[in-house]
């Protein structure tokens, strides 16, 4: 007994030493500090040093559960599992052979469905209805579905591009038809079109060679000068027709990177800017270039000088008078030097777009560029902003917050393949970087990297995640590959903190085997996660200082009939009691309220619950209306009006 | 008190870093006794879901087959595909030797942020084509970490947009500003000649079925495309600067 009781000790110790937080932040109330977000993660990092093992390895995990893992059916066992899409008590689960449907109504015991095979790569899947789309985009696809892929370099047999499948019997996919692209389909994104009740379009990002004309008439790689109909700096949208999806069709081929000139990169990493204030200070000359100031080396400098020495007759080193003159002259030295020689014509793909049909917009990750994106017509997405990132990153997929204020990016260095999450990587690269959206405006915040160091066997990357719907609140669940799982809080959004994990060791001893998590994704109460080469794997949040019982039981009334994380839905909150004390606990959290107070109207909330009938509905408008009056003197009036709401809601509604 | 705490915890430590048999014991012990920990005001869990290092049978055979199917994919090597991997550890190589004068050769950072972005990258490259070719039985062309060759050099000069001698020594002569442009247009030209190749190995029968060479293929296609309109888009920036150069 005595071991335990040390240990305890030693969890203590790392308690007080290690607590993160995101700052304080003071606010008008003289008496109210609004505390941010503090958690306390274990230390050392339970994630460093795990032990390796394909269905063995060590695992740690921290606010969060694992419900189960089942492996996959042997007839994928060794092949890469992709991408996730969910419908009713379905997860579909794409696989480099196929598509598997796990039946997750007792998420304690996931079941198989149906194992189908038809080889591609990636095999990406999306759901709408009784249609399922998966991605193809390797070599090897077939028309037939067949496994004995595709030798010729020119086949009339290859499949790239999207498949469509009825799933009327999810048991029995029936393939009806494909739209075969130019690039094939790395992956997809389904677009529901509000207005729209007839059709559902598809976004086709893809970023490998053009295939030649000869196996797919009207495809070139030319650039657009040579040859208009050329397949590069463009996207494919496909239209689907509900009544008669064998019909579907590519309708449009926007260039949405036209006249995409040199937008301003997002800002100079922190050393960058303490050199240019050192060399301002010093009286340096800056200069703009690309939208960023710039420090006027001595090579670009000194002829210049030499010249205004020379124009005025003198000989000799520069006066300060000659340094003023070029000084003034310099903005249009720099603007009249000559325009841009070489045509910019931007990325030739994207990698991924999310559309959020909720606002009409999409984001697009598209080279090295992020684009927003308007999607109020489906078939002519025009293109609203474009960021670029002074780290190179290349961006490969994006996500919106609920309200969309707020955009993230992410960058997979290395293409998933990579172990880019070592003590060595620097934290800008293959990170996500957040942004703020206010209008068509994106305004660099920070970067979030997984903060655990993982080995050079682990493939680790930022991949692809979804928001949890946490009232209140930005949280994201994220899939890193062999580096796990992380769920980060970016509320606020120049400060993004870590709050849950998962993770294993690597999937092999002795060498670099593809494997961890490709996504995960919040459905339904559930976190879901597709594992490479484990399977699928089912985990829970647990309760914790950073999210509170009542804010994951809120999270857990917000339901889907069906997801596609790329076609990102509103998150949208029945008013429930779980909710507002959601809400409460959120303002507990952050010292906006005394202690009293929010004890107070715990006790009035309970004391409502146990009312019924219009006796219950009185007293919830009555505290309402009292929380109401509060606001002005909380530290977060939005979030107090919000539980006012809240209670109003559930005294209309009870 | 305080000592007596702190020696425990280094016990613990060196027990964490050198038992990684006791290892998963000590987290679940850890998880248990945090949450009964009064001094910690958080309810954060560690936990370990106690996995056994021995397999029950079900889970044994579905490693023996998914490492049956490693093998059996490592057994069909295609010939243009192992071109292309030893082709491009040359290429790679080169690009590394380019770079690594970057902190040396310039003084602008972003040249130097791009450089060490290309060397980081195509190191990982190097060392999974390597492992590649290596795991088929066949020749692995080894690299020194300065990215200088250490088997012939000959085939490589042959490749698409590698660099002459003539045109390495004087990116090595080179400095500041000088270097930077020359490195731009010459590493433009270089991660064109990658992508050509990329191209050349598709339209090659039989080639690319592997899926991992389709990926990685693929992935230094775009990845060099965009690299090349970054640096493209920074060599029009010295251009407007200073045109006459």
């Amino acid at each position: 007994m005595a071991r335990p009781l040390v240990l305890a000790v030693m969890a203590l110790t790392s308690c007080t030493s290690s607590t993160m937080s995101t700052g304080s932040l003071s606010v008008g109330s003289p008496t109210l500090t609004l505390q941010s977000l503090q958690v306390t993660p274990p230390s050392p990092d339970p994630r460093v040093g795990l032990r390796a093992g394909l269905f063995n390895a060590e695992e740690a995990a921290w606010n969060m559960r694992i419900v189960s893992t089942t492996p996959p059916p042997e007839e994928f066992v060794g092949i890469t599992n992709s991408d996730l899409a969910f419908k009713g008590n379905y997860a579909i689960q794409g696989n480099y052979s196929g598509v598997q449907v796990w039946d997750i109504s007792n998420p304690s015991n996931p079941t198989t469905v149906t194992t189908f095979v038809c080889p591609a790569s990636q095999s990406d899947v999306s759901v709408f209805g009784n249609l399922m789309f998966v991605s193809g985009e390797g070599m090897t696809g077939r028309l037939d579905c067949s496994d004995e892929g595709v030798q010729e370099a020119v086949s009339h047999d290859r499949m790239r591009g999207i498949r469509i499948f009825d799933i009327t019997d999810i048991r029995n996919p029936d393939y009806i038809t494909n739209v075969q692209t130019c690039r094939g389909s790395h992956t997809h994104t389904v677009l529901e079109d509000p207005d729209d009740q007839d059709n559902v379009y598809i976004y086709v990002s893809g970023s490998a060679p053009v295939r030649p004309e000869e196996e797919l008439a009207g495809c070139s790689d030319a650039l657009p000068s040579d040859d208009p109909n050329s397949a590069l700096f463009r996207i494919e949208v496909i239209r689907v027709p509900l009544a008669s999806p064998e019909d579907a069709a590519i309708v449009s081929s926007p260039r949405i990177f036209n006249d995409l000139v040199a937008p301003p990169e997002h800002g100079l990493a922190p050393e960058d800017i303490l050199a240019l204030a050192e060399a301002k200070a010093s009286g340096a000359f800056i200069v703009e270039m690309g939208g960023q100031e710039r420090v006027l080396s001595s090579r670009m400098l000194d002829p210049m000088l030499r010249d205004i020495v020379a124009a005025r007759g003198g000989s000799g080193p520069p006066s300060a008078a000659d340094s003023a003159t070029l000084r003034a002259a310099l903005p249009e030295l720099i603007a009249s030097a000559g325009a841009n020689p070489l045509e910019d014509l931007g990325p030739t793909q994207c990698h991924d777009i999310t559309v959020y049909p909720h606002l009409g917009l999409a984001g697009g990750a598209c080279g090295g560029y992020g684009l927003l994106l308007d999607i109020s017509d489906p078939i002519d997405p025009t293109r609203l902003a474009a960021v670029a990132d002074s780290n190179f990153s290349y961006w490969h997929s994006a996500t919106f917050n609920n309200d969309g204020t707020k955009i993230l990016f992410t960058d997979e260095w290395g293409g998933g393949g990579a172990p880019k999450c070592r003590a060595t990587d620097p934290k800008e690269w293959g990170a996500n970087a957040l942004f703020s959206l206010n209008g068509d405006k994106m305004e660099f915040e920070s970067y979030f990297k997984l903060p655990a160091p993982q080995t050079s066997l682990e493939n680790c990357v930022a991949h692809n995640g979804s928001l949890i719907p946490i009232p209140g609140r930005d949280i994201m669940v994220q899939a890193w590959y062999q580096g796990g799982i992380s769920i980060f809080d970016w509320t606020d959004v120049s400060q993004p903190i870590e709050i849950a994990y998962h993770d294993r060791g690597p999937t092999d001893p002795s060498r670099m085997g593809m494997g961890g998590s490709w996504s995960v994704y919040w459905y339904n109460g559930l976190l879901v996660s597709s594992e490479i080469a484990r399977g699928l794997d089912i985990f829970e949040l647990t309760a914790s200082e950073a999210i509170s019982q009542n804010e994951i039981d809120a999270a857990n009334t917000v339901k889907f009939e069906h997801l596609n994380s790329q076609g990102q839905p509103e998150l949208v909150w029945p008013y429930s009691f779980s909710l507002a004390r959601a809400y409460i606990d959120q303002l507990e959290r952050s010292h906006a309220m005394p202690a009293n107070r929010i004890d107070n109207i715990r006790t009035r909330l309970a004391d409502a619950e146990n009312d019924s009938g219009s006796a219950q509905r009185a007293s919830l408008a009555g505290l309402s209306s009292r929380i109401r009056g509060m606001a002005a003197q909380s530290g977060d009036a939005g979030k107090v009006q919000m539980l006012a709401d809240a209670l109003e809601g559930l005294a209309e509604g009870g | 008190m305080t000592e007596s705490i702190s020696e425990v915890s280094r016990y613990l430590a060196s027990l964490f870093r050198s038992a990684s048999s006791l290892r998963a014991g000590v987290v679940s012990i850890v998880a248990l006794s945090s949450s009964i920990t009064l001094g910690c005001a958080s309810s954060s869990q560690l936990t370990n879901s106690d996995v056994p290092r021995v397999l029950d049978p079900d889970l044994a055979r579905l490693e023996r087959i998914y490492r049956a199917r490693e093998d059996s994919i490592r057994m069909v090597v295609n010939d243009a595909d192992a071109n292309f991997m030893s082709g491009m550890i040359h290429h790679h190589a080169q690009a590394l030797v380019m770079s690594a004068l970057a902190p040396t050769h310039s003084s602008n950072s972003a040249i130097k942020t791009l450089t060490s972005r290309i060397i980081n990258a195509q190191k990982d490259e190097i060392a999974v084509m390597q492992r590649w070719l290596g795991e088929r039985g066949r020749p692995v062309p080894e690299v020194d970490t300065s990215g200088t060759m250490t088997m012939s050099q000959d085939h490589s000069m042959h490749m698409p947009g590698m660099l002459s001698p003539q045109q390495i020594d004087s990116l090595t002569l080179a400095h500041n500003e000088e270097y930077d442009r020359l490195f731009l247009r010459y590493m433009i030209q270089h991660h064109n000649g990658a992508v050509g190749m990329v191209h050349d190995l598709f339209a090659t029968d039989g080639a690319a079925q592997d899926d991992f060479v389709f990926k990685l293929a693929s992935d230094i296609q775009v990845d060099q495309i965009t690299e090349v309109a970054r640096m493209q888009k920074m060599l029009d920036e010295f251009m407007r600067a200073s045109p006459n150069r």
